[in-house]
């Protein structure tokens, strides 16, 4: 027998693994070769039961639909009404996230405070204390008063038309600000009081303060400090929403911010934005739960932050029992961040527009997540802002096309009744039922 | 305490959700027709127990520079929180007993002398002016202070100075555990001892501790004691008003290792 007439074995098809995919695999190499955990911005990447797990039924024969064209759909909001003397009103139940001057350049931080002022709507500072910029440019914004008190004074805070203290944040609930050394410029090291180029890794909780107990008198302070005039927020990632949020209200917020784990940072450890906290689905119903079990629903606002990208979206936070939405990613997104017109400069860094996310690295194309004033350079602030206001107006259309086709004239009459759910996840997660069924899994058969 | 009382008094620090009966309903702002402020030969005196917290911090934000009305003291502040908080001018607070947290907090310019303890957060976020306590101050004195000299007579607990901006602190008795905690700049000068884990995490902050230290937190090091730190120190000892040979101190400061992130100095965490 020649080897020609030898029969052909069949041989297995190279297959890959599930568990160790190419992206586990590079992971590994990567570690092995640097000793050090990967660092990125943005949010969680993963795949996660979310917004679009969700449908709204729309009306029909027992609900009756508004007029799109010609009936009112009300977008507006108050915040802050239950203690503020100077509550602050929004003309659509959408709000610019915090993001400090140091991670974002400041062109963008003053596009930011443009598209919301054109758009009615506020802005928020970070980790980095107000800029001049911001504060001329936004009409209404938000200083956060975080545990690093960079940039922290009196002054500011009393220019401020409402203060968020932050507690936490989805992308990664217990940790604490993170500005690499490569984003330290003059300016931003002498608003941190901090040398130029090292590293600057924020405190994860507030120097004067611990528990629900001493928030309540640092509230106290913040109110006295300002008059009893602005409107407090507290702030927390997704980790524990229903106790967050009733412990935010004992201890006298205003508004409770609730963002889950597809909120976005301008830098943290991968392992970390990945693998902690909970998915903004989840954290909504708990955090309402919350605020009905004190009586405080719509007392006290609820603002939900954390992959929001279009009117849909929005609506569907809202039909869930907030008050309004933050938006973080998707406004930078709308700036012009990781657009494909600098896709050969995405590509001499080894990604591709779309998959950005060195943002601690200083180095965007885009000019947003950058302090090198040369790329700094690439964003217009008023034509960006102007992006910004055109998107924030199309979610909100968006979301009066779908409150209108549920019958509802205020964005805030959409409710729970409205939505079903398209994986039994998300019917659990969103308490609305499977549809199809009446079974919201965990709720309906108690 | 009714649910129509606003103000807080340090005893309710009750972990319970009775939202509605919380104690921020909002104040009434009537106090211009109540207030029961009273002119001694050399300062105007202001009550809580009678003129409440809110009456008083608003009559001392708000007295006008170059007013005549430079010097003020608080009578019975009882533990009273946020006690001459936020306070914007160049005058004299004297609070004839103890406060409770953040007593001259966000101070800016003013002058506050307390005549008996503090709670947490005396001074907290200073930006300038002058803070003494003739007693002990609790925990996080002077946190997150940018500017001004805050004076404790006698012993500051844990995280004294934690994250301080720029302000000086003199302690005449000791300090607690992780004073110093990523102070940023200013000094923290101690009479006493200090606790565990001094400086921890520190940038730019100069500690100076004549007693003992207990421990030195991650990259703080003991720094030899230069002529321009004793000058810094003697400023500092006479502005304070305290009595101590500069030479008596040693200096402590950054190794700045930590600065920059290094996988070789994980372990330092």
């Amino acid at each position: 027998m020649t080897a020609k007439d030898t029969p052909k074995i069949p041989r297995t098809v190279p297959r890959k693994s599930a568990t160790f995919d190419d992206a586990t695999l590079a992971e590994i190499r990567r570690a092995a070769a640097t000793g050090i955990y990967d660092i990125r911005g943005a949010g969680a990447k993963r795949k996660l039961p979310h917004f679009d797990d969700l449908l709204f039924l729309g009306a029909s024969i027992s609900r009756y639909p508004l007029e799109g064209y010609r009936e009112k759909c009300v977008t507006e909001v108050v915040l802050g009404a239950r203690h503020a003397t100077k509550p602050i009103r929004l003309k659509i139940p959408i709000t610019i996230a915090g993001m400090s001057f140091g991670s974002l350049s400041a062109q963008a931080k003053e596009a930011l405070g443009r598209g919301a002022t054109l758009a009615g709507t506020s802005t928020t500072t970070g980790d980095g204390g107000m800029t001049a910029e911001e504060r001329g440019h936004s009409q209404i914004l938000v200083y956060q008063y975080l545990p690093s008190r960079y940039g922290m004074n009196p002054d500011d805070l009393r220019k401020a038309d409402a203060i968020e203290v932050v507690v936490g944040q989805g992308a990664k609930p217990g940790g604490g600000g993170m500005l690499l050394g490569q984003k330290i410029s003059d300016r931003v090291a002498a608003m941190r009081t901090l040398p130029k180029g090292i590293d600057q890794r924020s405190a994860c909780r507030h120097p004067d303060w611990t528990g629900p107990d001493d928030l309540e008198i640092k509230i106290r302070e913040l109110r006295e400090i300002t008059n009893w005039e602005k409107p407090i927020y507290v702030k927390v990632g997704g980790a524990r929403p229903y106790y967050d949020t009733a412990l935010s209200v004992k201890s006298g917020a205003d508004v409770v911010v609730v963002d889950g784990m597809q909120g976005g940072t301008a830098a943290t450890q991968e392992v970390f934005i990945e693998h902690v906290g909970q998915p903004t689905l989840a954290c909504i119903p708990q955090a309402v739960q919350a605020l009905k079990d004190l009586n405080m629903h719509r007392k006290v606002q609820l603002i939900v932050s954390g992959g929001i990208r279009n009117g849909a979206d929005v609506a569907k936070a809202l039909a869930l029992g907030a008050d309004a939405v933050s938006i973080g990613t998707a406004a930078l997104v709308a700036l012009g961040d990781n657009d494909p017109m600098w896709e050969e400069d995405y590509k001499k860094l080894g990604t591709t527009a779309g998959a950005y996310d060195d943002w601690h690295e200083g180095r965007d194309p885009a000019g947003i997540t950058t302090q090198d004033p040369e790329l700094a350079k690439r964003l217009d602030p008023v034509k960006a802002g102007r992006r910004l206001a055109n998107f924030l107006k199309v979610l909100t259309l968006e979301c009066q096309t779908i409150a209108r086709a549920c019958g509802k004239s205020h964005v805030h009459n959409l409710e729970p009744e409205d939505l079903v759910a398209l994986t039994v996840e998300a019917a659990a997660m969103a308490r609305v039922p499977l549809a199809g069924t009446n079974w919201i899994p965990g709720w309906s058969d108690r | 305490m009714g649910s129509g009382e606003w103000r807080m008094g340090k005893a309710s620090h009750l972990m319970v959700f009775h939202a509605l009966h919380s104690p921020f309903a909002t104040p009434d702002f009537g106090f211009a027709m109540t207030m029961t402020m009273t002119k001694t030969a050399n300062a105007l005196t202001l009550d809580v127990q009678t003129d409440g917290l809110r009456a008083i911090n608003q009559r001392l934000q708000n007295v006008p520079k170059g007013s005549n009305e430079t010097h003020w003291t608080i009578a019975n502040p009882a533990g009273e929180h946020a006690l001459a908080a936020g306070l914007q001018s160049p005058i004299r607070v004297e609070i004839m007993g103890t406060a409770g947290y953040y007593c001259a907090g966000m101070n800016k310019e003013a002058t506050v002398i307390v005549h008996g303890n503090v709670s947490t957060g005396v001074a907290e976020n200073m930006m300038s002016g002058y803070v003494r306590v003739k007693g002990n101050a609790s925990q996080s004195a002077g946190a997150t202070a940018h500017g001004g000299l805050l004076v404790i007579e006698g012993d500051a607990a844990a995280r004294c100075g934690i994250s301080m901006k720029g302000v000086d602190i003199v302690v005449g008795g000791s300090v607690g555990h992780m004073s110093a905690f990523m102070a940023q700049a200013g000094a923290l000068v101690v009479l006493g001892d200090a606790g565990d884990a001094l400086g921890d995490s520190l940038y730019e902050a100069k500690l100076f501790v004549r007693g003992t230290v207990k421990s030195l937190g991650a990259d703080c090091i003991e720094k030899e004691m230069r002529p321009e730190h004793l000058e810094l120190l003697t400023q500092l000892l006479a502005k304070a008003e305290m009595t101590a040979d500069p030479h008596s101190f040693r200096r402590y400061g950054s190794a700045r290792k930590l600065y920059n992130f290094s996988i070789d100095n994980a372990d330092a965490y």
